[in-house]
């Protein structure tokens, strides 16, 4: 039961770091709240794993700390941090029943006996292995074994923080609701601060209250999901959530206002001086667009029915934007003039979002 | 869809079956040929029945041998089986280090098995081999061609440096197909190194341990070439196993019909023990 604070934290692999590839993990500041459902989102190899790694003190990090109440831990061991971690292959002890299963964690603390089962029991209880409870864990299927994973970290009473690593990744799809609502349900009963990792938008979204998106070793956003639809900071942000992704436009900047290719976009943070920036880009998510008498002209390039939407894909002068549309609205022919709403709509200078 | 019937596969099976019965079933089938009947050469065969079974299952001298045999697979497994998880257990799991103990490791089990036993006669010997002749300036009394207990230990420890390694190798590759998150749980969970070994390791090697015990039981159970060249089954019969003995019987004596018998009483316990071994380490997995 604690905060836990991560303060410039860096971590790398390789002996020497010259560039800032050679980092797994780049200036990560974060606080997590007690309590807080966090879901810590990003692709495959952007770092997930080896942050969580190193809260857990499975890695120690190349720089930064680590406090957990302001407490600086960063040198503690796994068992010294008291946390619970399940991991992405359901983590069984074979030998033993699952009730020993459940009980490991707590006998190598030398907990009593009594307590043990009483403890035991109850978490057998809230995940519903009270009937397998002196079957041999191995003859599980993956949920059950993944639910022992779960149990042996809400065995103990105290851990400052359970983390998940992508653990749904074996569990068949049709299970994976369940065992996700399952989790969801756990947290607002047991309120301890959780951390799910994941590369799944849908999962992050629907667990956490807050998500962290991870971009190349970078924290790029922290925020409710619905902050992360409607204003990305960071176009990786735009483009990896939602569905389609945010549209990114090349755009120029002149006396402060935003055009792609002389046609004036209007958008909520266009007060910009001059741009120092490399790379100007314009951001607006496919729902915030619609066809209009005047606008961007664009020509159509392909329409696909998803049933109740219609995706456009359509060219402009700025590069390809899609966007979607009612299933019974009318698409033009040949070519088309777009607006877009302006409180969704931004600039980023070098893939970050330009504040007014 | 309809299967078109054509007997003519039947074809592809001839040359397995041909290989099949030249090196296993007509051997064999001439074993059991002999070991019912008596013969003075010349291709001539009186019945006998099973006298020949009888006489060497109450024999004194079959039942020394299989002493001698049972004692010896005993002790090389006592040692071999854990002493190789130990060295797998330490071997390195990164780097340069790997492939140099893999190859070091995969050394004896290349070398041909007589070829062990006349090093090992060498490097035992008491006047001039490096082993004897360090053990003896220490101060021992060793002389493996004249002392049992010598004979014993110089081949516990010619196979034990020959075939530990088998051991080594098959825990090493069940070591390695552990996931780490295995490794992290434990960690996580508070687990001693005791535990990790008892609740992780030694179940995800079950497997492979029960295919080295197989073969080192079986081995052993069997080894001829190296004993023989090494001590000769001697000093007089301290070193000689099953197989050194029935060689012996059949081509030193020429008892051909008891030592068929005798092949066939082996052949049968070596069956036996690895069908019940294998069926008791198997017992629980078929449910998972």
């Amino acid at each position: 039961m604690s905060k836990i604070t991560l303060q410039d934290l860096s971590h790398s692999y390789l002996q020497s770091q010259n560039k800032d590839e050679d980092w797994a993990i780049r200036n990560v500041n974060i606080d997590w709240q007690d309590g807080g459902a966090y879901a810590l989102l990003g692709p495959s190899g952007c770092g997930k794993t080896t942050l969580l790694n190193i809260i857990s003190g499975l890695i120690n990090p190349t720089k930064g700390k680590i406090l957990f109440n302001d407490e600086d831990i960063t040198k503690k061991n796994p068992v010294e941090r008291n946390i619970a971690q399940i991991f992405q292959f359901p983590v069984i002890y074979d030998t033993m029943t699952v009730f020993e299963n459940l009980a490991f964690p707590l006998r190598n603390r030398q907990i009593p006996e009594d307590e043990i089962n009483n403890k035991v029991n109850e978490i057998a209880e809230m995940l519903e292995l009270t009937s397998t409870l002196n079957n041999r864990a191995s003859g599980l299927t993956a949920d059950g074994k993944q639910k022992i994973s779960l149990g042996r970290g809400l065995a103990r009473s105290d851990v400052n923080v359970i983390m998940f690593d992508e653990p749904l990744t074996v569990i068949d799809p049709h299970l994976k609701w369940i065992l996700r609502s399952k989790l969801k349900e756990l947290h607002q009963k047991i309120k301890r601060t959780m951390i799910y990792v994941t590369h799944d938008q849908t999962e992050a979204l629907t667990f956490a209250d807050q998500v962290v998106v991870m971009h190349d070793g970078q924290i790029v956003q922290t925020g409710t999901p619905v902050e992360l639809f409607e204003k990305p900071k960071h176009t990786f942000v735009g483009h990896f959530i939602g569905s389609p992704g945010m549209n990114i436009l090349s755009c120029q900047i002149n006396n402060g206002s935003v055009a792609i290719n002389g046609t004036k976009i209007e958008t909520s943070n266009s007060k910009i001086g001059t741009s120092n920036f490399s790379k100007i880009e314009l951001g607006i998510r496919p729902e915030f667009i619609s066809f209009d008498k005047k606008g961007l002209p664009v020509k159509i390039l392909n329409v696909s029915n998803t049933g109740k939407n219609k995706i456009i894909e359509t060219e402009s002068d700025g590069g390809k934007i899609k966007l979607i549309i009612k299933a019974a609205e009318k698409v033009p022919e040949g070519s088309a003039f777009l607006t877009f709403k302006k409180d969704y709509t931004y600039v980023y200078g070098d893939d970050w979002i330009i504040e007014k | 869809m309809n299967k078109t019937v054509n007997q003519k596969a039947w074809f592809f099976v001839i040359p397995v079956f041909v290989l099949v019965a030249f090196n296993a079933i007509i051997p064999l089938m001439t074993v059991v040929n002999y070991a019912f009947q008596e013969t003075f050469g010349n291709n001539q065969f009186m019945w006998e029945g099973t006298r020949w079974f009888k006489q060497i299952l109450v024999s004194e001298r079959f039942h020394a041998a299989l002493g001698r045999q049972v004692l010896f697979t005993l002790i090389i497994l006592v040692i071999q089986i854990p002493l190789g998880i130990f060295i797998a257990l330490n071997m390195p799991k990164e780097g340069i280090g790997v492939p140099i103990c893999l190859v070091l490791m995969s050394m004896p089990l290349l070398i041909p098995w007589n070829v062990v036993g006349a090093m090992w006669n060498i490097f035992a010997l008491p006047d001039i081999g490096f082993l004897g002749h360090s053990l003896n300036a220490m101060g021992f009394d060793y002389n493996f061609t004249q002392q049992s207990g010598d004979a014993w230990f110089t081949t516990i420890l010619m196979d034990v440096w020959h075939w530990t390694s088998l051991v080594v190798l098959l825990s090493y590759a069940g070591l390695r197909s552990i996931q780490p998150a295995y490794y992290q749980a434990a960690e996580i969970d508070g687990a001693t190194r005791w535990a990790v070994f008892r609740h992780i390791e030694l179940p995800k090697m079950k497997k492979v341990l029960t295919i080295a015990i197989l073969l080192r039981f079986m081995d052993s159970f069997m080894i001829y070439t190296e004993p023989f060249v090494l001590t000769g089954g001697g000093p007089g019969n301290a070193t000689a196993f099953l197989s050194i003995d029935l060689v012996k019987m059949a081509l030193g004596q020429f008892d051909l019909g008891p030592a068929a018998a005798m092949s066939l009483i082996y052949f049968f316990i070596v069956l036996t023990v690895c069908w019940v071994f294998y069926n008791l380490m198997m017992r629980n997995e078929s449910k998972s």
